[in-house]
């Protein structure tokens, strides 16, 4: 989970920064943006929209899995490989191309993401980059589970959702003392702070968040990427949880905005980014089951939204044109100043 | 292996009228393509098992690919792999099928395939019209028991469709909507034409002269599969593989006899996901399937309270709660369920003549479309269930 100890950034600080926030569960424009969809996301719309440059139309051609999806945002490349295989992508992240360009240690890049998979999410498999220059990556619900583990209430592991595809996925515990030794050595948060503290929360997202906002505290990095996933719920087809985790993901990315303008480190140099990965199946096509799926490759599972927010960044502008989440890591190399030279996008001119 | 090396002995692990057919017909199934073969053969092969609207369906598809050789070409332009071909395509289509769309995700094919796919079905369905029905199609959904007061905004999906009524008296209500389920079962009785969906646990639903399907009748079912997921799941081996194993399941395996029924029953709990937790995804989903394989004349669907889904806190309590239900969550999942079980019934022949109504039970709101309906109405008339139902069979 970490791949090496922390080295604090304070003092060779980026003059910018990025918190890319995604949507690791696809959300439709149906239950968001469409007049029925509007009151789930009071906070978007009303706190977050009218100082963004929002784009309507995000289209995603790749494969509709929420790995391979977030793997393919972070690479510029829409990636191939299964979505439920332990692989790392295949082409450079912006967390390489970042570090290795401007040359920035290891503290400088984290992942914040669900358990299934994105523990490789963050280094390519990339000869040229690869395990030298990866971010770090937190899985909070694994941590969890570790600190439950070593607490002595293993009995509770089974019931932290790992995947909604299948309801009952149980994740594997290995290793678990030298992660929570290494998170009380990042986030300086003990186990019994960090349990207590998740006492009080109702899902994995806020877990998520929580981590995050430590992270920021604590290291700082310069590109924070935070995948919330509690909307993949709508796979066990319970339209309600999948509505409820659109509200919780709404009140949470304001949160998120709202650690950013008051930590130092971060206040008038962070531009947030925040996008679903994807949108999910269509009611009207027969091949899908509606909002519980994203299988049909439906032009409504591929269309989604991607909002800009941050110093530069023109406010309450709408961009109609169709663009790619591809196009984000070329868009992050415009404004932190780095080559994604193997990235099929192309950065953003609204937002550079 | 490629379909033109099919031989009639390669069968011999099917069930004897899919056997038959297969071995009939195999002269057609040599010249399909590799990327359409397996899909049929998917459907070929629970054969013996399907309802009667399924096989009426399957017999004409195959006299419709006899008689058109160039309806799957465009399945024929789909490039696979040598791995595709070298699968047990024949006796495993299922696994198959997952290969297949996973090698079409990874190599940008899927929307191909996906126009082709919906070309063919809409060709098929022109050049073989549906018998035509004895009376209209009925869909009746009950949704919402156990709820007190309400403030979600009921039925926002299917009110542009019909007439929304909010001074409905409620008086008897699921009794009312049961009668006339009988009554239809009685007046135009056929195999598995006429259904009953109970997703209550609490209560045994009374199932005189109809198809009946109950998620408390499936409590052991539910708990084998739960446990049997736990344990392949805990094992490592992932959601793909999980998959697979649940479709390889049969009756036998969790005690039950085999059949029809029994296997939708099956196959409801191993190919929906949620199904076997959630009682308003088991009622969606039991809906969906029933009216897509069996088409029914008339289906009763009733949602009932599911299961709560515990936070973080409600995990990590010091003491082990009793399982707790949501009424209010599940009145929600049972308003989309109702308006996806309307969708599902208007892709059926007959959609024009259909008449549907659902009802926020022992409350006084309720919508109902069909012809002759006003859509996007609303009515404030003071009406009983039972005059309005007479309605809309009308």
């Amino acid at each position: 989970m970490f791949g090496f100890s922390p080295s604090p950034a304070i003092g060779t600080s980026h003059p910018k920064k990025v918190v890319v926030v995604t949507f690791g569960g696809g959300a439709r424009d149906e239950e968001t943006l469409m007049p029925d969809g509007q009151e789930n996301i009071p906070h978007l719309l009303n706190d977050l929209m009218p100082r963004a440059t929002f784009f309507s139309q995000v289209i995603n051609k790749g494969i509709l899995g929420h790995y391979v999806a977030n793997a393919s945002i972070a690479t510029g490349v829409y990636e191939t490989f299964n979505n439920f295989a332990a692989v790392p992508p295949n082409s450079p992240t912006v967390f390489e191309y970042f570090r290795k360009d401007l040359k920035r240690p290891p503290s400088d890049t984290w992942v914040v993401a669900p358990s299934n998979g994105f523990n490789l999410i963050g280094e390519s498999k990339s000869r040229s980059y690869g395990p030298a220059f990866g971010a770090g990556v937190i899985l909070p619900k694994r941590l969890l589970a570790a600190a439950l583990h070593a607490s002595g209430q293993a009995s509770m592991e089974h019931l932290l959702h790992d995947n909604y595809e299948t309801p009952m996925y149980t994740p594997e515990l290995a290793g678990n003392e030298i992660e929570l030794h290494r998170m009380a050595e990042v986030l300086k948060l003990s186990v019994d702070n960090f349990t207590a503290h998740a006492r009080n929360l109702q899902s994995p997202d806020e877990l998520s968040v929580y981590i995050a906002r430590q992270l920021m505290r604590q290291v700082s990095p310069s590109i924070l990427w935070i995948t919330l996933h509690d909307i993949d719920i709508a796979h066990s087809g319970t339209f309600s949880l999948y509505v409820d985790a659109i509200q919780r993901s709404d009140r949470l990315c304001l949160e998120i905005w709202n650690a950013i303008q008051n930590d130092p480190e971060y206040a008038g140099k962070t531009t947030l980014v925040i996008l679903p990965d994807f949108g999910r199946d269509s009611d009207t096509d027969p091949g899908g089951n509606g909002f519980q799926h994203h299988r049909t490759g439906d032009p409504l599972s591929r269309t989604t939204w991607m909002m800009v927010l941050g110093p530069g960044i023109r406010e309450n502008v709408v961009v109609e044109r169709p663009i790619e989440p591809t196009d984000l890591v070329p868009t992050l190399g415009s404004i932190l100043g780095f080559s994604p030279n193997q990235s099929q996008g192309k950065p953003l001119a609204e937002v550079v | 292996m490629l379909p033109s090396e099919l031989q009639a002995a390669q069968f011999s692990g099917y069930p004897p009228q899919a056997r038959q057919l297969a071995i009939d017909h195999l002269d057609l199934l040599r010249r399909l393509p590799l990327a359409f073969l397996p899909l049929l053969l998917r459907e070929l092969i629970a054969y013996d098992w399907k309802f009667p609207a399924e096989r009426r369906e399957l017999d004409s598809q195959f006299l419709y690919l006899a008689g058109l050789r160039q309806s799957t070409a465009p399945f024929a332009q789909l490039r696979l792999s040598n791995e595709l071909e070298r699968a047990n395509w024949v006796n495993e289509p299922a696994q198959f099928s997952e290969q297949l769309t996973a090698h079409l995700w990874a190599t940008h094919q899927i929307d191909q395939f996906r126009t082709a796919a919906v070309d063919y079905v809409h060709k098929l369905n022109a050049a073989n019209p549906p018998p035509p029905l004895p009376a209209p199609r009925l869909g009746l959904v009950l949704i919402g028991q156990g709820v007190g007061e309400n403030r979600y905004r009921l039925f926002r999906k299917l009110r542009p469709h019909g007439t929304y009524f909010n001074r409905l008296n409620p008086a008897d209500g699921r009794k009312v909507l049961l009668e006339a389920v009988t009554a239809r079962a009685a007046a135009y009785p056929a195999p598995f034409a006429h259904w009953y969906l109970e997703g209550g646990v609490g209560e045994s639903p009374d199932c005189a002269g109809l198809s009946c399907l109950s998620y408390r009748g499936l409590d052991s079912a539910r708990a084998q599969i739960v446990s049997d997921m736990t344990k392949v799941m805990e094992s490592g081996i992932g959601p793909e593989a999980l998959r697979t194993k649940l479709a390889r399941m049969t009756p036998q395996d969790l005690g039950i006899r085999d059949g029809v029924l029994n296997r939708f029953q099956l196959s409801v709990l191993t190919e929906g996901s949620g199904t076997q937790i959630y009682s308003t995804t088991f009622v969606q989903w039991a809906a969906r399937e029933l009216l897509r394989r069996a088409q029914p004349m008339t289906l009763l669907a009733r949602f009932a309270p599911r299961l709560k889904e515990q936070s973080i806190k409600d995990l990590l309590a010091q003491e082990r709660q009793k399982p707790q239900l949501d009424p209010d969550g599940s009145l929600r999942d049972g308003d989309m369920g109702a308006y996806y079980t309307w969708l599902n019934q208007q892709r059926l022949p007959g959609a024009e003549q259909a008449r549907f109504l659902a009802w926020f039970e022992d409350h006084g709101e309720a919508v109902v479309i069909g012809p002759g309906i006003k859509s996007g109405a609303a009515s404030s008339e003071a009406i009983g269930l039972k005059e309005l139902v007479s309605r809309v069979v009308a």
